[in-house]
């Protein structure tokens, strides 16, 4: 893909959050050339839904997921959170905000401090912010433990290492949720854990957007994983969104030849369906250093031409709430077994 | 046993002696296969699966290690040989493909040595030869112009293409067994694809056996002829692909299978997810090992161990399950569950 555009927008109040023309660009060692991370990327997020961000190595999903969070700050574009200007907060005020948006990242382990109590880890934003009396930190922040399923009493006293991944990643879910924060970025937040772990986090993630009542950036490589959190999914490539759409008819319909592509790589757990080599991609991500003209996706994609080239796509509207960025969209019929 | 069996594996145990204990991270496993056939094992992080690939081909160093059991490979035995004894079956007989691509690949060597050293040395391959099978071999597994990356490094490589030099360089002796320990984990999902696709073309064009190790029953099921499920350093369910997927016997397969996020589930299913974790393997519990986990477990379970036994049924099906899915057992299991979930007012 490679689209921009903004066509999928929405304009209503109950945005929580909105990003446009995100652009990330590192600098590399070479002197003049650029990483380009993340390429104007437009989306945004309504209030208590799941926006699933999804693409390979490489797509610029987590820079996003940082960018959002103004670390490090975006090379250019805007991004709203309840409508303020992030990019333009310094100091305190954007410490400040950073309270209502809150982070979970892949390994629960190393993003725990391993010297301290859970339960200290745990109140720390709280003493931070010098919220409450000592008393009143220490028992929000048991309840919080006991809402993701850690018994305070037991395991308040004890340090990290003697938790497994998924009780780490829980604790982690509480550190973010001491501070009653709308937002949650979850990067990658299951990817390091077994697939009977996994299960439990996701099903806890759901439980306590409800409880909570919180939205949450959802990214991650694992297109199911993705599906079962999300209401809406971005497919990236190469720091570009290719398509976004509600979860179910993304799965069911895709139109983007990455996202169908995506799709049919994924090994399936049933041996009656057989490996399909023939929608197999060749190569490999090209390097975002010297990205493609064009459609970012073309020299991969199966249908690219002339047109793929010289202009980059732009998201149009395929169905509700259904955008895609590609010349030559995949029809809808012959697709629905895609996502089967 | 009949002479197509090319690897026949008998109560092979594999444990460490730790500061805190004996860990018996593989205990007791047996299994037989076929020449030209592809056999998954597949287990969480802890499971042993790892272990057991490398015990069998003989790569645990360290004087903490005990091993027993038997492991025959095409006749001979393999138990007690020397590391030097063992160096005469890697390569031509048996290899292996680890996870990293990175980390097995020798960052300051080119190319064309690494994959061309297994050929000279084993093989006694002159330099010149060496090098024109490398190119071959590369071409093989896929890399485009073969003969200029001969001359480059690891590093120059992405990790799709680093995983085909060490594919290539695990093929050079041309084995009768390849190990493939979670091959495609550190890839990304559209490389992934195109990983397994090679390894299942080069095992069908060399006749090879292949041991297949991973944590993810999506990448065994469609690429392999039997699958192994290991937990807590056993075999739990052996069975050939199709029948195990179509008719799960160990309520472990079943909750592995059931926490699987799936495509064709619409967003928010929820997950089956089973409680807790895999148990201490210094101390594993008395009865079945999955008992203190398992939703239908009853007390037999939790103080007298099943053995794998082979389903009446459905021969070539094992298990280790007293009251495996779908028995009667199982079946008031199921029902007791409910009704104490529905006086439970959920």
């Amino acid at each position: 893909m490679a689209g921009t555009g903004k066509a999928h927008l929405h304009n209503g109040d109950d945005t929580i959050l909105r990003v446009e023309d995100l652009l990330v660009e590192f600098k590399t060692e070479e002197h003049g050339k650029k990483v380009h991370a993340v390429t104007g990327i437009s989306f945004d997020v309504l209030k208590g839904e799941t926006l699933g961000l999804v693409g390979e190595s490489g797509c610029g999903k987590s820079t996003t997921g940082r960018a959002v969070m103004q670390i490090p700050r975006p090379t250019g574009g805007s991004v709203v959170f309840e409508g303020r200007e992030l990019t333009a907060l310094h100091g305190e005020e954007l410490r400040k905000l950073r309270t209502d948006v809150q982070m979970i990242f892949q390994d629960p382990i190393s993003s725990l401090n391993p010297r301290r109590k859970v339960i200290d880890i745990v109140a720390e934003p709280l003493h931070i912010w010098g919220i409450g009396t000592k008393e009143e930190r220490i028992a929000k922040a048991r309840d919080t433990l006991a809402a993701v399923g850690i018994d305070p009493d037991q395991a308040g006293d004890r340090r990290p290492h003697q938790f497994s991944g998924g009780q780490c990643q829980r604790i982690c879910i509480a550190r973010a949720l001491v501070l009653d924060p709308r937002l949650i970025i979850c990067d990658e937040p299951v990817s390091a854990l077994d697939v009977s772990v996994q299960a439990q986090v996701l099903n806890l993630l759901e439980d306590l957007k409800a409880q909570f009542g919180l939205t949450l950036v959802f990214i991650a490589h694992d297109l199911a994983v993705v599906k079962n959190v999300s209401d809406r999914v971005a497919v990236m490539y190469l720091g570009k969104i290719c398509e976004v759409a509600p979860s179910d008819d993304l799965y069911r319909e895709p139109r983007h030849p990455y996202t169908t592509a995506l799709l049919k790589a994924i090994p399936v757990p049933d041996p009656t369906v057989r490996p399909d080599g023939a929608v197999r991609l060749r190569g490999e991500i090209p390097s975002p250093v010297a990205p493609p003209s064009g459609c970012r996706f073309r020299t991969r994609c199966p249908s690219a031409d002339a047109i793929c080239a010289e202009q980059e796509p732009q998201l149009i509207q395929v169905g509700h709430e259904h955008f895609v960025a590609c010349h030559h969209p995949v029809p809808i019929s012959g697709l629905a077994d895609a996502a089967q | 046993m009949s002479t197509d069996h090319l690897l026949v594996v008998e109560d092979l145990k594999t444990h460490f002696s730790t500061t805190a204990g004996v860990v018996r991270a593989v205990d007791g496993v047996s299994f037989t296969l076929e020449r030209g056939k592809a056999l998954g094992i597949v287990g969480e992080s802890g499971s042993g699966k790892s272990v057991l690939s490398r015990s069998i081909m003989g790569l645990l160093p360290g004087n903490n290690v005990m091993r027993s059991g038997s492991v025959k490979l095409d006749g001979h035995e393999l138990m007690g040989l020397s590391r030097s004894e063992m160096r005469s079956y890697w390569g031509q007989t048996m290899a292996m493909v680890f996870q990293d691509p990175m980390t097995s690949l020798n960052p300051v060597m080119k190319i064309g040595k690494q994959v061309g050293e297994g050929l000279r040395r084993t093989l006694g391959m002159s330099k010149q030869d060496s090098i024109e099978t490398a190119e071959r071999l590369l071409a093989d597994v896929g890399i485009p112009e073969p003969a200029r990356r001969l001359k480059e490094y690891p590093h120059q490589l992405s990790g799709g293409m680093r995983q085909r030099v060490t594919i290539a360089t695990a093929l050079s002796c041309g084995p009768s067994l390849l190990f493939a320990d979670e091959p495609t984990t550190a890839l990304d999902v559209t490389v992934q694809a195109q990983i397994l696709d090679l390894l299942a073309a080069q095992q069908h064009d060399r006749n090879m056996s292949m041991i297949l190790v991973t944590h993810d029953l999506g990448v065994v099921a469609g690429r392999t002829d039997e699958i192994a499920v290991m937990y807590a350093g056993q075999i739990v369910e052996r069975a050939p692909t199709a029948s195990l997927f179509a008719n799960m016997k160990m309520p472990y397969t079943e909750a592995l299978m059931k926490s699987i996020p799936k495509l064709t589930d619409k967003a928010h299913t929820r997950l089956d997810s089973v409680g807790g974790r895999p148990p201490n393997l210094i101390s594993p519990p008395a009865g079945c090992r999955f008992a203190p986990r398992c939703p239908y477990a009853s007390e037999r379970c939790l103080s007298e161990q099943p053995p794998l036994v082979e389903a009446v049924e459905t021969p070539g099906h094992y298990f280790r399950c007293w009251y495996p899915v779908g028995s009667q057992e199982y079946i008031q299991a199921v029902r007791r569950r409910e009704s104490l979930a529905a006086a439970g007012g959920i």
